[in-house]
């Protein structure tokens, strides 16, 4: 039993918090400013896209895949959906989400049968369809910004949960759009717990060949994934659109590399099979505050980007060495 | 009494140009252990993927519980209570035992909720039939092999499985967890279950098999009890030839070929030492974890002793790296093959030089037709059954590619060629003419070091032998005057001071 509170103890997700906390009092001692409550809000409003994203990557890696292609499928049907809404008029939020996700989906399905059917490695595979996506915005939709959005749409970025006022009469607002990952982030978190097709995902991350033995319909699971993560996509992107108040159709492209990042420092092996919702959270919780607080200790912005690879090199670093660790351990 | 389970009558399965089986017939009862034997690509693999259903037979047929069954697919095949267990187990390591074991149950009862609490209630039950006590929640990745294969057991009788499969059980285990393996299997076999094991090992299935079939060639050439077999039939059966094991009669030279004085790697072995004369055998052999593939990878290099001296030609030497090792003439054919000694899906030829292959630069170039000659005579010499110098030696059986592995190093003319573990996954022909090839080097002055827990090949080819014990060696018995009989007990003794300890 004992050894069953150790092991709590030391878990990435443990450690990753290990590394929050310290990070918070090193911040906290350097400025004090850090440790109030309007931290909370303008880190959660920091997090809100990074944390959709996050979600859809872990679900996908955890699968024993990967997508690189989801912010160019996320601009990519945001815009075209913003040019549909301009062009007729439609200031519907619910048009917005559902003809987002519809396009979403559709490249979700290219992805799904590159993938799953045609055996592409999954990183070439949304590699090409990332290039497909964005170049089809560029050349198709145009490269002209919008910051026009129609009143009822834009209306949801003025909605807000609560404010805080602090002591030197700065009013903080919780956007409403949180609930979006929350809600999202609990569903994953039964999905992949307690759901037959959850750990599904976590059968085909761990050894394919073995879970189609077993049972699974691996082509089946691998293509929803992909389906589920363009939707998500979708979502992610109309999202950012409306907390921008603008749309643009390069603005997410690139921000790849930091949702991997996030999903692998919170614990997520790369090479599939394992992975939590919480340690995806804290993972995109310690890059979120890297990214938004060193400046609070005088560390300057150019050298954030510095900082965050240094956590990615040490956090990957822990979890590989983990996994090598109990590979090589004596065994039970 | 004995009740049929499943009977197979005349399957024939053609594969595109090959004739896989050519009407093998096969009953198998409930209550008994049923070996299934023969060599490399004899058709086991098929006939079993025939039973589970995986393999539509081309003509044929097969009665369960004395009905005839016209399509088995693989689902139809769980649901009349059959279960395979592969070689690999199908084991997730990314999951805990509990949902290792509980997840065929879930699957084939169509459920969508996991249910936690239920699928540790389930490997609990599972995991007491078989007689195995693994922590629920810990993940399958931290196990051992024997435990992993515990697990697989656990997860195929959970569904009231009526006849269990294992396909090369033992490959990977050692003789103590053979033991505890066979335990399991009679236990599981006296609560009426059907067991099949696909094995090759001789000795294994004498111990535990109690009707036996032979395999050649597509065909069945034996079925019957056990005890209507003995070693040289089975191996005849098997073979389609007599095989007689020679033992090793050294010619001994009193030339020095390699002497190593309290050779140390901490925290692995101790003060091992040993003088090897031209045309010594010498044997290493202990537990698993006991040192003795240790002692492989420091003479090679691969782990630079800590302490010690090695002479080689009366030679003090140093061996710091693996680079070091060959150039100072010592090969080494490793535990495995297939990661450690061969470049798969390169071809026999690419093989054959990776160790030599500066000796066939030609001004910057590579020699090719020099290598395609070497490659056709290491071939011919060795005894290896290949189409040409350029097929893939992924295209090779066990057996062909281990001979493989040793031209490898032989074409680096050695003088010390150390072998972990010769034959492992090797079939009995092949495996008797490594021994030929090795006792013909010994006796043309080639030192010669086996690793390995297989008693018969230590008997037959060594006739000085090491025995390792947590580390300790038992100092060099010279084998000549003992009784096969004699080591065994002899090897039982130091290992029982291991279990103490």
């Amino acid at each position: 039993m004992n050894n069953r509170i150790k092991q709590k103890f030391s878990t990435n997700e443990a450690i990753v918090a290990y590394t929050i906390i310290l990070l918070c009092v090193i911040i906290g001692i350097a400025n004090p400013v850090f440790l109030s409550f309007s931290t909370v809000i303008t880190l959660l409003r920091a997090m809100l896209i990074t944390l959709i994203f996050a979600g859809l990557e872990m679900m996908i890696i955890i699968g024993g895949g990967i997508d690189v292609s989801f912010p160019a499928i996320a601009c990519f049907s945001a815009y075209a959906t913003i040019k549909l809404i301009l062009k007729y008029e439609i200031d519907s939020i619910a048009f917005f989400y559902i003809v987002a996700s519809v396009i979403g989906l559709g490249f979700g399905c290219i992805n799904a049968f590159l993938i799953a059917k045609k055996k592409l490695p999954p990183l070439i595979a949304t590699l090409a369809v990332s290039s497909i996506a964005n170049g089809a915005t560029l050349a198709f939709l145009g490269t002209k910004e919008f910051s026009n959005i129609p009143e009822h749409i834009d209306s949801l970025s003025k909605s807000f949960l609560f404010s805080y006022t602090n002591s030197s009469g700065i009013t903080y607002q919780m956007t409403s759009l949180i609930l979006i990952p929350i809600i999202f982030l609990i569903i994953l978190f039964l999905v992949l717990k307690f759901t037959i097709y959850g750990r599904g995902i976590y059968a085909i991350g761990g050894d394919k060949n073995a879970a189609r033995i077993a049972g699974y319909n691996v082509v089946k699971i691998q293509s929803s994934l992909y389906m589920i993560g363009g939707v998500l996509a979708a979502i992610g992107g109309v999202t950012y659109t409306i907390l921008m108040r603008q749309s643009s159709p390069q603005n997410l492209m690139g921000s790849e590399m930091m949702v991997i990042a996030a999903v692998v420092v919170g614990g997520t092996r790369i090479t599939g099979g394992h992975g939590t919702v919480i340690g995806t959270i804290l993972g995109v919780l310690l890059i979120a505050i890297v990214q938004n607080n060193l400046v609070l200790v005088g560390i300057p912005t150019h050298l954030q980007t510095f900082v965050v690879g240094l956590i990615i090199v040490l956090g990957t670093g822990i979890t590989s060495i983990r996994a090598k660790h109990i590979a090589n351990s004596a065994k039970v | 009494m004995t009740q049929e389970f499943i009977r197979l009558e005349e399957i024939r399965k053609y594969f595109t140009g090959v004739k896989a089986l050519k009407g093998v017939d096969l009953t198998i009862n409930t209550g008994e252990i049923h070996c299934l034997a023969g060599e490399n690509g004899c058709g086991k693999s098929t006939l079993i993927k025939v039973i589970s259903g995986a393999h539509e037979p081309t003509s044929g047929s097969i009665y369960i519980n004395g009905e005839s069954v016209s399509h088995l697919t693989p689902i139809t095949s769980i649901h009349k209570g059959i279960q395979v267990i592969y070689q690999d187990f199908a084991v997730f390591p990314n999951l805990s035992v509990a949902e290792n074991i509980a997840m065929n149950n879930n699957l084939l009862n169509e459920k969508k909720k996991m249910n936690w609490k239920e699928a540790r209630k389930l490997a609990k039950e599972a995991m007491a039939l078989v007689g195995a006590n693994i922590d629920p929640d810990i993940l399958v990745e931290r196990l051992s092999i024997s435990n992993k294969q515990m697990v697989a057991i656990s997860r195929a009788i959970i569904n009231d499985a009526k006849l269990l499969i294992l396909d090369e059980p033992t490959t990977a285990l050692t003789a103590r967890e053979v033991e505890l393996l066979n335990k399991t299997l009679i236990n599981l076999k006296n609560k009426g279950m059907a067991i099949v094991i696909v094995n090759h090992k001789i000795d294994e299935i004498f111990e535990i098999a109690d009707r036996l079939t032979i395999l050649r060639n597509g065909e069945n050439v034996a079925t019957g009890l056990i005890e209507d077999f003995n070693r040289k039939s089975f191996i005849k059966y098997m073979t389609g030839r007599d095989i007689i094991d020679n033992i090793y009669k050294p010619n001994i030279n009193k030339k020095e070929v390699c002497k190593v004085n309290n050779l140390s790697l901490d925290g692995y072995f101790k003060d091992v030492s040993f003088s090897l004369k031209q045309g010594d055998v010498l044997g290493i052999t202990g537990l698993l974890g006991s040192g003795r593939s240790e002692i492989g990878d420091t003479l090679f290099g691969i782990t630079p002793a800590t302490s010690g001296e090695i002479y080689i030609n009366d030679k003090k030497v140093t061996i710091k790296s693996i680079f070091d090792a060959v150039n100072k003439g010592i090969g080494y054919v490793p535990e495995d093959r297939l990661t450690q000694g061969l470049f798969l899906s390169r071809s026999i030829s690419d093989n054959t030089v990776a160790a030599s292959l500066k000796t066939y630069m030609d001004k910057g170039k590579l020699d090719l037709q020099k290598i395609t000659e070497v490659t056709e005579y290491w071939i011919q010499k060795i005894g290896c059954v290949a189409s040409s110098p350029n097929a893939a030696i992924r295209t090779l059986s066990g057996g062909n590619a281990q001979k493989m592995v040793i031209a490898k190093w032989l074409n680096t003319h050695p003088q010390l060629l150390i072998l972990n573990g010769p034959t492992v996954g090797v079939d009995i022909g092949s495996k008797s003419d490594i021994h030929k090839i090795l006792h013909n080097l010994a006796n043309e002055g080639m030192g010669i070091i086996i690793i390995s827990d297989d008693l018969n090949e230590l008997y037959y080819n060594c006739n000085k032998l090491i025995i390792m014990s947590n580390g300790k060696s038992s100092g060099v018995l010279t084998t000549e005057k003992f009784t096969e009989d004699e080591i065994s007990k002899k090897i039982k003794e130091a290992t029982a001071e291991e279990n103490n300890e």
